[in-house]
């Protein structure tokens, strides 16, 4: 039974007076608010929160979480955000009092279990990227990103090059590689792609020089190859002066095989929720630490957690930046992703990337011919197929991606990277199994044919969701952002 | 592995089925120099019954606040949580979903986005939320260089009174796009912006001048002398705001705020050693296309039926690249509905309890605390949940004391340059009787 969205705002189910949660009564003795905050300070109107009952309440989140696909409902195949299954334990893991209900204003002395937590997932991130100190704090991948060229520019800065602010990005980058750039104030220069998919190396040599601050790639890229130049690129960028950032989108193809710090690269950021399985959340929380070589580590941020003994204590880095957010990063979020890590252990690790590119591999080889496949090598664990193919019929890769979604299967990412006309990044992870891929390759050799003999089928999907398809340009012309009061 | 399906066959049928022979095979374009050779350097693999034995031996080296009375605050407070906001929150649809760019197919996480945005709205009184943001620090942070590049000036206006934390946040942030930061210093009578030294400051020059409200102390700041001035200077008015201190205080749009922040760890989520918890950000409909993050906007479907979707994308990073207002991508969803979720149930009335019993509660505890010989009251501004208190003592060994009695002490102040002072918190959480015993207790450490 497919469920159909038809469900009020929690606001239009409200009843003046009704309640769903009450305190105890309070218990000392009350003081007049009067004198205890002036006139002025006070509000005269209440903020029209719901007046509903708690049964209401969770039939009415419950109703809204049915409307959602998730990896617990179904395939998930979102290319670049690695959306594997998100182990149930680590949920009653997190929710461990002595990890949840802690301060981290709390001495030392009564959180060294925390401590403990935060350095040993330190250095297990330092062993899987090759790299040697990592710090927590960064809250997402972007976050990571833009705290990874915080220190570089200090790392500049500290030996007198602050002139050095010209950040190499290839065209095919994540839109937060540039966007991180601008918010440290470097200039970008993008570095276009060579046949095989990756960076043009002659370009790059002409673009490096001594206003150099680094270079920012993802490897394998937005395209799901491996960059095979790396090691030649990490030369010319080292030899003007500059850094490597590692942008860890794609981790998840990589570990126990090749560790980027072997490769030159001297910063890197995971995105612990996509390839250490810390569930999405609807868009957070996740978390985007950042790992860095021995001569950037005086830099990172802090505090990080030192060892003495068998007593943990909190450090601020010799230079230091400071801090990106407050107190250590979401740590209930990374905790799940050191959970990840001891569940698989080292050869665990390396099994899961070996997973992840024979399933990209298996659904790439079977679709190949039906869609285009602009870069025909050996993909990592991603791919990206061209919908050009299917213009022909008046349909587009966005209608595409509707029709999967009849089919109960979540769309690849569309449209991205830019370099790839009508792109579909498609990401099967590691933890899907062989049938559910057969039945994904059915589907879309399926939905190739419905193009071609019933293309309206297409450009009016979906059919079976929860909504047909939503006018997108009306809500950015006319912003409604919030439920208006009657 | 417990959590890989293909077996054995299955691989060698996959990677025949491609003409190849062992898996290595798919790494032929790694270049074998690049090739790690050998195991990483990590411990595992652990059954599932072994990394829970691994993580309850962590958890119980660590205190934790069911077993410790806590009056610890400055940023993250022990609040009451109903039951539900966990129990929902944590539903798979919710938890494993990733951000709504297919949006018939996650309607579920839009609306609950729109409603968050909506009581967002309700508590600052702005026209306009966004999504969330990673901690109320970065996003007073991103608040600033918003009002930046809305005004086109490079400085702004500091109170010394803002949580040192987001200080230290907002400067690094700042610095690294060349923006100047001038101070409000403190008052140190009233504990708050020092008012008399106002026309020392450059408001001219102000993309923005910052209030925190209540304050780092708890104490609640004069807006209405610190608005006048920068508005009529050209610049913009940025509130930090504590949320549950909202359910009492007027609305930051009565006091013309331009851009309104805050941390919601207060809105039902853990403490969990700081995070994770979301920034709110909020702003009025002139500065829409200004603001950072994700928004979701109402439209209808090919029906004519209401439904949501993220909109006016042209501000951010996947589409405006360097040109985009923010970098920010994931951000705090699943805590932003739980923060809704929190706010759902406790309703109008609900809130307004919290608020009112965390401010009798406070007030409470320090009428009894400065019976105590040898306390004072730090500052003489009102307070709402948390205040300072004045005594020449060893606050660090106190606490330790206190700790061996079952409690977790106030914030001592000494490392933020304040040595006599020590930061008290009291939600609703507490009982008189907890804040009875605590007093007794202190009492007799100190005598």
């Amino acid at each position: 039974m497919t469920v159909r969205a038809n469900i009020p705002l929690i606001f239009e189910r409200s009843t003046p007076g009704r309640r769903g949660y009450r305190l105890p009564e309070l218990d000392v003795p009350e003081t007049p608010i009067s004198e205890l905050i002036p006139e002025e300070y006070l509000r005269s109107e209440a903020p029209a929160l719901p007046e509903v009952s708690e049964l209401e309440v969770v039939r009415h989140y419950t109703q809204l979480s049915r409307l959602n696909h998730g990896v617990d409902v179904g395939f998930y195949p979102l290319g670049s955000c690695t959306m594997k299954y998100n182990p149930w334990v680590h949920e009653d893991l997190v929710s461990l009092p002595g990890l949840s209900a802690i301060h981290p204003y709390q001495p030392e002395e009564t959180v060294q279990g925390a401590l403990e937590l935060i350095y040993n997932l330190s250095e297990h991130l330092a062993a899987i990227a090759g790299l040697s100190k990592a710090s927590l704090q960064p809250a997402a991948g972007a976050h990571g990103e833009l705290t990874g060229l915080m220190v570089i520019k200090a790392y500049h800065n500290f030996r007198g090059e602050g002139h050095r602010r010209e950040m190499i990005v290839p065209d095919s980058a994540h839109g937060t590689n540039p966007a991180s750039c601008a918010m440290v104030g470097y200039k970008v220069v993008e570095v276009p792609s060579d046949s095989r998919g990756g960076v043009d190396v002659e370009a790059l040599r002409k673009l490096v020089g001594p206003n150099t601050a680094g270079l920012m790639l993802t490897n394998p890229n937005t395209l799901g190859l491996f960059d095979e130049n790396i090691c030649q690129i990490a030369k010319i960028v080292h030899d003007a002066g500059g850094l490597l950032y590692y942008d860890g989108a794609n981790a998840n193809a990589i570990m126990g095989i090749v560790r980027p710090g072997d490769t030159g690269f001297d910063v890197v950021h995971f995105n612990l929720h996509k390839t250490f399985s810390t569930p999405h959340g609807g868009g957070g929380p996740g978390a985007g630490p950042i790992v860095v070589s021995e001569a950037l580590a005086p830099f990172l941020p802090g505090p990080v957690v030192a060892k003495d003994g068998d007593k943990f204590r909190l450090v601020m880095p010799e230079h230091s930046i400071g801090r990106v957010r407050s107190f250590f990063g979401n740590f209930l979020v990374y905790a799940k992703a050191y959970a990840y890590i001891l569940s698989h252990g080292p050869q665990g690790l390396r099994e899961v990337s070996e997973a992840a590119v024979l399933n990209a591999n298996y659904v790439m080889n079977k679709l190949k011919d039906i869609f285009e496949l602009p870069y025909d090598r050996i993909c990592m664990h991603e791919f990206v197929l061209s919908g050009a193919c299917l213009k022909e019929y008046g349909v587009r890769t966005l209608d595409l991606a509707k029709r999967l979604s009849d089919y109960g299967f979540h769309a690849p990412t569309v449209y991205f990277p830019l370099i790839v006309e009508e792109a579909i990044m498609i990401e099967p992870t590691e933890t899907e199994p062989k049938s559910t891929l057969d039945e994904f390759i059915e589907v879309m050799r399926q939905i190739a044919e419905e193009a071609k003999e019933n293309p309206e089928m297409l450009t009016s999907a979906p059919h079976n969701a929860p909504v047909k398809r939503l006018d997108e340009a009306r809500a950015a012309r006319h912003p409604v952002l919030r439920w208006a009061r009657q | 592995m417990r959590y890989l399906p293909l077996t054995e066959d299955e691989k060698r049928e996959m990677l025949a089925s491609m003409g190849l022979e062992q898996i290595d095979d798919l790494f032929q374009d790694i270049p074998p120099e690049a090739v790690f050779q050998g195991d990483l350097d990590v411990p595992g693999p652990l059954s599932e019954a072994e990394l829970i034995r691994h993580f309850k031996a962590l958890a119980a080296k660590n205190q934790d606040t069911t077993k410790l009375v806590s009056f610890l605050g400055a940023g993250v407070y022990d609040h009451l949580v109903p039951s539900i906001v966990k129990r929902i929150v944590g539903r798979g649809e919710f938890l494993t979903a990733y951000t709504p760019y297919q949006p018939e197919i996650t309607q579920g996480v839009l609306q609950s986005i729109f409603e968050y945005q909506t009581m967002i709205c309700e508590l600052t009184g702005m026209e306009a939320s966004n999504a969330s943001m990673y901690d109320g620090a970065s996003a007073l942070a991103e608040a600033c260089l918003m009002a930046c590049a809305a005004t086109k000036r490079e400085l702004v206006i500091l109170p010394a009174t803002l949580h040192p934390q987001w200080q230290e946040v907002v400067r690094l942030y700042l610095e690294s796009q060349d923006v100047s930061i001038v101070y409000m210093p403190l008052d140190e009578q009233t504990g708050t912006a020092d008012l008399n030294q106002l026309s020392e400051l450059p408001w001219g020059e102000a993309a923005c001048a910052v209030v925190q409200q209540p304050n780092f102390f708890g104490l609640l700041e004069n807006v209405t002398a610190l608005e006048s001035r920068i508005h009529a200077n050209g610049g913009l008015l940025v509130m930090a705001v504590d949320p549950i201190s909202l359910s009492l205080l007027k609305p930051p749009a009565e006091f013309k705020a331009d851009i309104v922040v805050g941390d919601g760890q207060s809105l039902g989520q853990a403490m969990g050693f700081g995070g994770p918890a979301f920034g709110f950000f909020a702003t009025t409909e002139k500065l829409i296309r200004r603001m950072p993050g994700r928004v979701v906007g109402e439209t209808v479907d090919a029906e004519g039926k209401r439904a949501f979707v993220l909109t006016l994308q042209t501000r951010e990073q996947h589409i405006r690249r360097e040109k985009a207002t923010s970098n920010i991508c994931s951000n705090q969803a699943l805590n932003a509905l739980a923060a809704t979720i929190y706010l759902a149930v406790l309703g109008k009335q609900g809130f307004r309890d919290v608020g009112y019993q965390c401010l009798q509660k406070a007030h409470y505890l320090k009428q009894r605390l400065l019976e105590i010989p040898g306390l004072s009251a730090a500052f003489s501004a009102p307070s709402f949940r948390e205040f300072a208190i004045r005594g020449a003592f060893d606050w660090a060994e106190i606490n330790r004391r206190l700790l061996d009695r079952g409690f977790l002490g106030g914030l001592p102040l000494a490392r933020f340059g304040h040595p006599d002072l020590i930061l008290f918190s009291v939600t609703e959480a507490r009982t008189k009787q907890e804040i009875d015993a605590f007093v007794s207790t202190l009492r007799g450490l100190i005598q």
